[in-house]
């Protein structure tokens, strides 16, 4: 016969043949398989006999072949639960170091998985209270115009859709509306209370489960000028007072009150104070031809109630059929119509005009992510040292085995350790996470808006669960390495290294562990410094000690009499909106030489004070003059791109002058030309904007007042009360510039602090785990150093010989994180950031910098104290 | 129990195993099947039906010596019981009382 090299069937195939199979079977149908497979491995190849093999084992589950659970196995387990406690409670309180280690480590990482439950459970909480959560979907439209499509879906939808879906399609059972724009001052005898709400049709009140304590649901929002409030929102209104049937006013209409609803849950993504009947639109807006139109689909939100078998392909056949006979009505636009089921809003991919604030399905998986690093570094910990330390337990493992325990038994014993230990941890976790949870909500205010993160028994199990599965996770590598010790190699031979054997897999575990870690805090460099660089820049104006109040609707010329009775106020200005934070207007502008070409630019509403105040550079002309309020409109200022964009006197400013553009049709004069400033956001993607300044004293809606005050707090405490005098209605709404644009970088903030947590904990875990690695590698080579001692070696050369294979870990993980993260960041993340600042070598090095030298007092303070032991107190205990 | 009467396959089964004499283990089986009927005979079957004979008490089986094949994994081999031999002889007793009184004529005319 011809010698055949010997391959033999997969390794795990066998083993799990051998584990289900019964005993009484199991030779000869392990015997039939290897037959088998040398013959295909003559006649069909090696890789397609281990195949065929796999296929076989996995064929061969069968009833009849598999194993019986031996109850005796699982009873004596069950006895011996107790001694493993006690011997594995001796070993924690035995090695305390190594203990302290996993169970800080430990904790540090559940304490993020504690917030991961918790917000997990809020967001998966949310609408869950409607009776027909699962029945209710969305429709969302996607807006294309001359075939070039939005990025986004919609969340809103045309009300020509909606009322065109209730009147032809017969599937749904209800189709609610929800439409914007009812709100603002509710006004009942002498108190005015400014509520939010929405206009909706009768069916919001049968789709959704919102509980109507009083008045009856199904005409509630039947009538027109009919308006629902809810108790809370009644309450402010008439205090303990039956509120049923009285009239308020709002925008100078009057509404009956027809119902009251019991408090919106927390957990509902749509949020009001009060909701009036859509009827009303129909006379209000009657000569509105704008609120029909096809393609108005900003305003409405419709929830379609649909039977549980409803048919969703067909539904949406429906859909494109109605918009595509709808599309005839508006040239060259197409809508979209889709649905989206109401359980995937709060974590669905991100649609435009949302109702509320939702999470989002990306920043789920992010945070999601981010946790599960964080964790799976923690496990490494306990596996890495578990092993490491194995040496110690292998001869208890030993005897076990010798009396007469089996492999499942050590299992048991080393997974119930790890559970135990885990368990203790998360009594640590649960202190760390009530410590941290009110950080975790303040970050943003938007995150307190969606998320409580309240304790319910609920949470408290899936906690516990948490635990035991984390344990169960980290211990059993370390089990499953005890389970297969060698009792009788264990026994003759102390020094049996087979802990050893692991090495390389743990220094890829402290890599990786460093990779993450310095990830993190370099990540948090970069973002940090670009915050600081956004909220310093120069934005070509001055906006230091400004406070813009927001008017809110009243008349700016008394307001500003009696601000500027205080000493403090230095100047006030007027303006409509606050640029430079994210806010933009814009208008249709032309120039003479092209009255074809209008173009897009972006304006703001000032006063004569406005320029001086913000220190705004004239390159020519003049500032406006003051006028009376009922003059027309004549004059403009301009900004170079302006004369840029439409080629004005050859862009020379001082020739610009006196030229005349037409603004919203109305002709008007350049008076004045102004340096380029930052309009939009500054990490805005188009830098320059055409942006004109224009006249009015009416239109304000914001007061910008300069101060000049050692003590900006009080000062602002006393514009308060002269506010409250002036305006008892509404609140005190005003900020300081500075603040204002930092507000606008809040998501960087919250980012900064994010990353910077997470790199804190993942820097405390792998410092934790480095530090249990360096004490055992330099203990158990204690007699080797001493040796070394005695035969001359010096203390600066020992302790070279320990710390160098940890330098070559950390510079290994230094190699592979700091261009990750320099790639991420250049070639991702600032792709998309305009005027961000560059990243620089020493973003970059002090991350890795601090995390060394922690590293290297760790590594230092170990060898040193190894290096220096007398050798003679080791080497005489021999 | 089931009873002794025989399934189809059952009874080709117990006849490789009877015709086989003391070289009938599972995989010989398989391959002297798949040769005679023509069918893709799929071990996985023989070895279920092999167990059924065992506990109707049709065959019974014993562990043969190690060999160097089969990655050193004894063979089992097969033979037919007394009660197996009743169950062979019965089914073919009636198939044969059956073919003695079909008329040829009828046969030919298929």
């Amino acid at each position: 016969m011809k010698e055949f090299k010997k391959t033999s069937p997969p390794k795990w195939a066998e083993r799990f043949l051998s584990w289900y199979c019964k005993p009484s079977l199991l030779e000869d149908l392990q015997g039939d398989l290897n037959e088998y497979f040398e013959r295909n491995v003559k006649t069909k190849g090696s890789l397609r006999a281990k195949l065929i093999y796999v296929a076989d084992v996995f064929k061969f589950l069968r009833l009849y072949t598999i194993r019986k659970p031996e109850l005796i196995n699982l009873l004596i387990n069950w006895i011996m639960l107790r001694s493993y406690i006690k011997t594995s409670g001796r070993s924690i309180v035995r090695h305390k170091l190594f203990s302290t280690i996993n169970i800080a480590g430990l904790a540090i990482s559940m304490s993020v998985g504690l917030m991961m439950i918790s917000v997990l459970n809020d967001v998966f909480s949310y609408d869950k209270f409607h009776k027909n959560h699962n029945r209710i979907y969305r429709l969302i439209s996607q807006y294309e115009y001359l075939g070039r499509k939005d990025n986004d879906y919609m969340a809103t939808t045309s009300l020509k859709a909606a009322k065109a879906i209730q009147e032809t399609f017969s599937v749904p059972e209800d189709v609610a509306i929800l439409k914007r724009e009812f709100d603002g001052d509710v006004k009942v005898d002498e108190k005015i209370i400014p509520l939010n709400g929405f206009l909706a049709n009768p069916s919001v009140l049968k789709t959704f489960s919102f509980e109507l304590l009083e008045g009856n649901a199904i005409t509630a929002l039947k009538e027109p000028f009919s308006v629902v409030l809810t108790e809370k929102s009644a309450k402010k209104l008439f205090g303990n007072d039956e509120a049923l049937g009285k009239v308020v006013t709002l925008k100078d209409k009057q509404y009956t009150i027809t119902g009251i609803l019991k408090d919106i849950p927390m957990f509902s993504h749509i949020k009001f104070d009060m909701l009036g009947s859509l009827s009303t639109l129909e006379i209000i807006a009657k000569d509105d031809k704008g609120e029909m139109a096809w393609d108005n689909i900003w305003n409405t939100w419709v929830y379609l109630l649909l039977p549980a078998n409803a048919d969703l392909k067909d539904l949406k056949v429906s859909l494109d059929q109605l918009s595509k006979k709808e599309d005839l009505t508006i040239k060259n636009t197409h809508i979209e119509l889709a649905l989206q089921p109401m359980d995937d809003i709060m974590t669905g991919e991100s649609l435009g005009n949302q109702i509320g604030p939702v999470m989002g399905r990306s920043m789920l998986w992010i945070f999601i992510g981010l946790a599960f690093v964080v964790i799976l570094s923690a496990c490494f910990n306990y596996t890495n040292l578990s092993i490491a330390r194995s040496l110690r337990r292998t001869r208890e493992v030993g005897i076990r085995k010798v009396i007469g325990a089996l492999k499942s038994h050590v299992l048991g014993q080393f997974v119930v350790e790890a559970v135990l230990i885990s368990l203790c941890s998360l009594v640590l976790a649960f202190f760390l996470f009530v410590f941290l949870k009110p950080f975790f909500l303040t970050i943003e205010p938007e995150i307190q808006k969606i998320f409580v993160l309240n304790l319910s028994p609920v949470v408290m199990l899936y906690f516990v669960l948490f635990a035991i599965f984390i344990g169960i996770a980290a211990g059993i590598f370390p089990a499953l390495f005890f389970s297969r010790v060698n009792p009788l190699q264990v026994m003759r031979d102390f020094a049996a290294r087979s802990g050893f054997k692991k090495m390389t897999v743990r220094k890829m575990l402290i890599v990786f562990q460093y990779s993450i870690s310095i990830i993190f805090i370099t990540s948090t460099v970069i973002i940090y410094k670009q915050y600081k660089h956004f909220v310093s820049y120069d934005l070509g104006f001055q906006t230091e000690n400004i406070l813009n109040i927001s008017l809110q609707g009243n008349k700016a010329a008394a307001l500003k009499n009696e601000l500027n009775q205080l000493s403090e106020v230095k100047e006030i200005s007027q303006s409509m909106i606050v640029t430079s934070v994210g806010n933009y207007w814009g208008t249709q502008m032309k120039f003479h030489t092209n009255p074809h070409d209008s173009t897009g630019v972006y304006y703001n509403i000032v006063d004569e004070n406005y320029l001086p105040l913000h220190k705004h550079k004239l390159l020519a002309g003049r500032n406006f003059i003051a006028k009376a309020d009922s003059s027309k409109e004549t004059e403009v200022i301009v900004n170079e791109q302006v004369l840029k964009r439409f080629n004005i006197a050859e862009q020379n400013p001082a020739k610009a002058l006196n030229e005349f553009v037409t603004v919203d049709g109305k002709d008007m004069q350049i008076i004045g030309v102004m340096k380029n400033f930052h309009y939009g956001k500054v990490n805005d993607n188009v830098s320059q904007k055409e942006i004109i300044l224009r006249y009015s004293n009416t239109e304000a809606r914001l007061l910008n007042v300069k101060i000049q005050s050692t003590d900006l707090l009080s000062t602002y405490a006393k514009i308060e009360a002269i506010w409250k005098k002036y305006d008892p209605v509404h609140p005190f709404e005003a900020k300081f510039y500075d603040q204002q644009i930092d507000e606008a970088f809040a998501g960087m903030r919250a980012s900064v602090k994010m990353a910077g947590f997470l790199a804190f904990l993942a820097i405390c875990i792998a410092s934790l785990g480095l530090l249990g690695m360096v004490v055992f590698t330099t203990e158990t080579r204690l007699k080797e150093i001493s040796i070394r001692k005695v035969l001359g070696a010096s203390e600066a050369g020992l302790m070279y010989l320990l710390g160098r294979g940890f330098f070559v870990l950390l510079g290994i993980a230094t190699a592979i994180a700091i261009p990750v993260t320099y790639l991420f960041f250049d070639r991702i993340l600032f792709q998309e950031m305009a005027n961000h600042a560059p990243i620089s070598v020493g973003d970059l090095s002090l991350g890795v910098l601090s995390i060394m030298t922690i590293a290297f007092l760790m590594i230092g303070s170990q060898t040193l104290k190894v290096a220096r032991t007398n050798p003679s107190e080791v080497l005489k205990s021999e | 129990m089931k009873g002794t009467n025989l399934g189809e396959f059952e009874e080709l089964v117990l006849l490789t195993i009877a015709a086989m004499v003391s070289e009938a283990y599972s995989v010989a089986i398989c391959d002297d099947l798949s040769k005679k009927t023509g069918r893709d005979v799929k071990l996985g079957v023989v070895h279920s039906v092999l167990n059924r004979l065992e506990e109707k008490g049709l065959a019974k089986s014993k562990l043969g010596e190690a060999t160097s094949t089969r990655g050193g994994k004894r063979k089992r081999y097969y033979t037919v019981t007394n009660a197996g031999k009743v169950a062979l002889l019965t089914a073919k007793e009636l198939r044969d009382q059956y073919w003695s009184i079909i008329p040829e004529m009828k046969l030919k005319n298929i």
